[in-house]
């Protein structure tokens, strides 16, 4: 790790005004910034703290209505009470990042704010249609997720939180890269106030993405018997050592499939 | 059997301390005025060496040293050097390139060391190393050892045409192509043993500190062998002669092979100790493992077996490529050779075998011996060949194996080994009935019920351990010969040391080595400390590879400790004025037998150092030494089976049970020896289902870190069903075999045996990760 200089923001506005400082970079959780500033792969000149923000923290329900603050852990979420109620397949799915210590560790808006490909809060946000909020602005989740670690988030933009309308039914899969875990496909399905979603991690060469034939199989019925002899096409979707894009196109009828089975449960 | 004897079920002495962390590593030493070394490494597979400036980082905060391959040629250090001599069927020598500690002219892999910085800090030293300027010329560069022989490959080193080392030969080939051409039946193969990374827990690491008063070097190394490793640098590098250079390999996380070999490092940190003026510490980091650790496996080869109408194998013809990566590391040559070819008989009678190997350069990692070192290549092409032969053959895999197994001891294989012991039939059994053999359809039906795929595989596996006669390797072309040293130091209270040249790095050596004290004299395993690792303190030693230290190692301590059991019998005799024949030593007594009359064993070594009273003319003192010498080698073997179920939608293979019944002679600690082959099983395990080194076509790792590795973690793995039938060894004193590499060695083919029984395809690519197995279902169906 190059040297760096740390700040711990007082608040949303003091980060916003700390960020100003030479290359500085947002710090939540680090889950990934911080192995990647030990391999000086990423060497920012200042990190700016917000994992403490006391404004960023917390789950609220209300009626149907999910805020979770940007801040909060991947621990928290998975724990808290009231979500298992409203929408146990983000707890679940929040459940099912990394391990413990990333758990205990990385935040949803860290997450988000990566975007990395082979993330799974990308794929949920974007299933729940969630909106993003930031310190300027609200982001629908399909205007959010641009592209492979990129976002709509602009030059000192901070997420604060996210929110979205509990769905009916939802619920997530995931097949992990048997060497680092993280998903090689993940999806998750979602039937809400606007029909129904599906949203595919791990795969996409662009990163998250709706699948239009997972959605307009399970829009026809929310059954997972609607999902039999699904073709998903594999343009557009990664090859590595660890998965083709055939394989990949595969995995995500099947763990579409046993998501439908799973939400219906 | 005493509660702390030999066969005792006794935890490990050594673990309080690596449990509590109390362990020391290398990278645990201090040394007063030590600082930190980075090495500059080939980001090209394949490249020329234009221009090293270093004046940029020679500037950089903090650094004491940024050193080339020049200044170290020019200070007389010498190339690394291959320990073993292999001869071309032509009668030509192995035609080896140099191998420098730093790249002088040319690079040759990806993580080929180029400069050492040294700095005050490790941070101040890496920035100084991205602050060296190389300027290289690429070259086009080859990974795949099949593709490297051939004509227009990039030639890697001038004295090797076509890549090309060595074109080894053994067995009768008239014989066993006779055999072929004769046959009812001949099963033919392409098997290959993927490429792995052997991911000790604690990565390489080294300490050189030169002290100019004394004109001394001590070098703290992460080393299998410090003895082998000092002699070596004394008599091939030039760096110092062996009574000015002390080699210590403190405790070690895990070698696994990959730390039996001198690698540049060391070398370069003890040259850079001296040319600073300051003690030099390196220690890898992952991806440096992952890079330059020698990798093990990677076989290509294609195998033909015949059989008679009976089903009775008359043939075994194998074609190996072996890929030796970039330069020959120490024991490169030996593990394709005489560690595979010549266990190619398996447990079989196989009148005629006959294997030719070729040896191959390519821009990749030094290949070397890694758990098992060539038996489990053996191993996996001889067990899928006659799993496939029983399936083409019509035969139950099991009654195929039985029919041709060898039954009577000694018995002589066409490939050198001469077995002297065994019970094939009964590690067969044993392994059948722990798995349930017979109740294998029901359980498929069952499987197949709930739209699983079930498979059940199996392997008997004979491996060759103890490695081996001093004077028979050496005809073979081993630079070293292989017995092992024991010394017993009797102090005069009657506590006792024991310093071996066996070397633990994870074995339990501290526990075993004092079990057999314990067995011999009775005094408690906390009154004997083992000591290892250091030159300074034990004397000579050839270190632990190959599961030798049980067989090899304690075989010299059995003698080590005749010699002081007699001795000490003489001075009991002659104090309790009996008979030397009538003392007997028991449960920490010397006695007379058939009397009353005993001496606590503690007085005996008094007696011995106080002198007052010992057989005339005896010299005082109660310390012996010996040196043991194997008559063979020896014989392990055993029956792996495993039973897989595949979900057929995502490819992913679920084991349901792993069986191991394995013979490994006499036992020490039947725990630890549990504890070997769990590990064992889990690296075999690895291979066929997980790890697989894999290099882009330019010679780039895309699998150097744990993100695209696959190490096997313990929710991969089965609760294993382990057991053994033993027969003793009968050619060392304790009747010990060796159990260390048995897991890594018999566990692959059981594994893609069960895969590819559930799939019903003739092969599948190691590791069979989710994604290739679900590429095997599609290809069948379509």
């Amino acid at each position: 790790m190059y040297s760096v200089n740390y700040h711990r923001a007082a608040s949303v506005a003091d980060a916003a005004k700390l960020l100003k400082n030479g290359d500085a970079k947002l710090l939540s959780g680090g889950m990934t910034l911080i192995p990647a500033m030990k391999t000086r792969l990423a060497a920012p000149s200042d990190l700016v703290d917000v994992s403490r923000l006391k404004e960023l923290q917390g789950v609220k329900v209300s009626g149907k209505t999910v805020t979770i603050g940007a801040a909060t852990t991947h621990y928290d979420v998975s724990a808290d009470e009231k979500l298992k109620k409203a929408c146990p397949a983000l707890a679940h799915m929040a459940s099912l990042i990394g391990d413990p210590a990333v758990r205990y560790k990385g935040t949803i808006g860290g997450s988000i704010a990566n975007n990395d490909p082979a993330a799974d809060y990308p794929a949920a946000l974007l299933a729940l249609g969630a909106t993003i909020i930031t310190n300027k602005r609200e982001i629908a989740a399909d205007k959010f997720f641009k592209g492979l670690f990129e976002t709509a988030l602009k030059e000192g933009e901070i997420v604060t939180a996210v929110s979205f309308t509990a769905p009916a039914k939802a619920a997530y899969e995931k097949f992990r890269n048997p060497a680092s875990r993280y998903a090689i496909v993940g999806v998750f399905v979602a039937k809400g106030k606007d029909g129904v979603r599906a949203a595919v991690t791990g795969a996409g060469e662009d990163g998250v993405f709706r699948s239009k034939e997972v959605e307009a199989a399970l829009a026809k019925s929310f059954d997972a018997s609607a999902l039999n002899g699904l073709k998903v096409p594999a343009k557009g979707l990664m090859s590595d050592i660890h998965a083709s894009a055939d394989y990949r196109a595969n995995l995500i009828a099947v763990m579409a499939k046993r998501a439908a089975a799973a939400a219906n449960a | 059997m005493g509660i702390e004897g030999v066969g005792a079920r006794v935890a490990r002495k050594e673990d309080k301390r690596f449990i509590t962390g109390g362990g020391r590593y290398v990278d645990d030493m201090v040394v007063p005025g030590m600082k930190h070394a980075v090495f500059v490494r080939s980001p090209h597979a394949h490249a020329q060496i234009k221009k090293i400036d270093v004046k940029k980082a020679q500037a950089m905060p903090g650094v004491i040293g940024v050193l080339t391959g020049k200044e170290l040629k020019a200070d007389g250090i010498g190339n690394l050097i291959c320990g073993w001599m292999i001869h071309s069927k032509d009668g030509s020598p192995m035609k080896m390139g140099a191998w420098s500690p730093l790249a002088v002219d040319k690079v040759r892999y990806v993580g080929d060391a180029v400069v050492i910085v040294v700095a005050e800090t490790k941070g101040q030293a890496r920035d100084a190393a991205e602050a060296v300027e190389i300027t290289y010329k690429e070259l086009k560069a080859v990974v795949d050892a099949t593709k490297a022989i051939q004509a227009g490959a990039p030639q890697i080193h001038a004295e090797s045409d076509n890549n090309l080392i060595f074109d080894w030969e053994i067995g009768d080939g008239k014989a066993t192509d006779a055999a072929i051409k004769s046959a009812a039946h001949v099963t033919r193969m392409k098997i290959v043993n993927n490429r792995l990374v052997p991911n000790a827990m604690e990565p390489r690491a080294a300490l050189g500190h030169y002290d100019k008063a004394e004109d001394h070097y001590t070098c703290w190394t992460t080393s299998q062998n410090p003895h082998v490793a000092r002699l070596v640098m004394s008599a091939f590098y030039n760096v110092a002669p062996e009574n000015k250079l002390r080699v210590i390999a403190p405790d070690v996380g895990g070698g696994f092979g990959s730390k039996i070999y001198i690698y540049p490092e060391e070398i370069v940190c003890l040259w850079a100790s001296k040319k600073t003026g300051v003690p030099v510490k390196w220690v890898a980091d992952r991806t440096e493992s992952f890079l330059s650790d020698a990798h093990g496996r990677d076989h290509v080869s294609t195998v033909e077996m015949a059989f008679d109408k009976d089903n009775r194998i008359t043939g075994l013809k194998v074609d190996t490529i072996a890929n030796l990566g970039a330069y020959m590391s120490l024991f490169s040559s030996c593990v394709p050779t005489y560690l595979y070819a010549t266990l190619l008989s398996g447990q079989y009678n196989i009148p005629a075998i006959h294997a030719n190997v070729r040896t191959v350069y390519t821009n990749t990692a030094p290949v070397d011996a890694y758990r098992g070192a060539g038996r489990p290549e053996a191993t996996y092409l001889l067990e899928r060949t006659m799993e496939t032969a029983a399936r083409e053959l019509g035969v139950s895999p099991a009654e195929l194996r039985r029919r041709n197994f060898i039954t009577s001891f000694p018995h002589q294989t066409p490939v050198i080994m001469n077995y002297d012991a065994g019970d094939y039939n009964a590690s067969l059994d044993a392994a059948m009935k722990a798995a349930d053999y017979a109740g294998f359809t029901r359980r498929k039906a069952d499987a197949a019920k709930r739209g699983k795929l079930r498979g059940i595989g199996m392997s008997c596996y004979i491996e060759a351990c103890g490695i081996a006669p001093s004077a028979a390797v050496g005809s073979l072309g081993a630079g070293v010969g292989l017995w092992e040293s024991a010394e017993v130091r009797v102090n005069a209270v009657g506590t006792i040391e024991v310093l071996t040249g066996s070397h633990s790095h994870g074995q339990g050596h501290e526990t075993t080595f004092a079990q057999v004290v314990n067995q011999r004299f009775g005094v408690p395993l906390d009154s004997v400390s083992i000591v290892h690792g250091d030159t300074d303190k034990v004397q000579m030693g050839m270190g632990t590879y190959g599961s030798r230290s049980g067989a090899v190692g304690l075989s010299a301590l059995s003698k080590a400790l005749d010699k002081v059991e007699a001795k000490a019998k003489k001075i009991a005799a002659h104090l309790l004025e009996a008979d030397e024949g009538d003392i007997v030593i028991e449960n920490g007594e010397v006695k007379v037998a058939g009397t009353d009359k005993s001496l606590p064993w503690f007085q005996v070594a008094l007696a011995a150092y106080t002198a007052h009273n010992l057989p005339a003319g005896m010299e005082p003192g109660l310390k012996e030494t010996a040196f043991y010498d194997p008559a063979n080698f020896t014989f392990p073997a055993g029956c792996y089976i495993s039973e897989v179920e595949i979900d057929p939608e995502t490819g992913v293979t679920d084991i349901i049970q792993f069986v191991a019944a394995d013979d490994f002679g006499n036992i020490i600690n039947p725990m630890i020896v549990e504890g070997q082959v769990h590990g064992g099983i889990a690296q075999g395990i690895g291979q066929a289902l997980l790890e697989g080194a894999h290099y882009d076509g330019s010679g780039q790792l895309l699998t150097a870190s744990y993100m695209d590795y696959t190490m096997p973690r313990a929710g991969d793995l089965p609760s294993f069903k382990v057991s053994t039938s033993n027969t003793p060894c009968p050619s060392n004193p304790l009747g010990i075999k060796g159990c260390g590499e048995a897991g890594a060695i018999g566990s692959p083919p059981a594994i893609i045996n069960a895969i590819t029984d559930a799939l019903g395809v003739p092969d599948i690519a190691m590791p069979a990760s989710p994604s290739t197995v679900w590429s095997a279902i599609r290809a069948k169906k379509h």
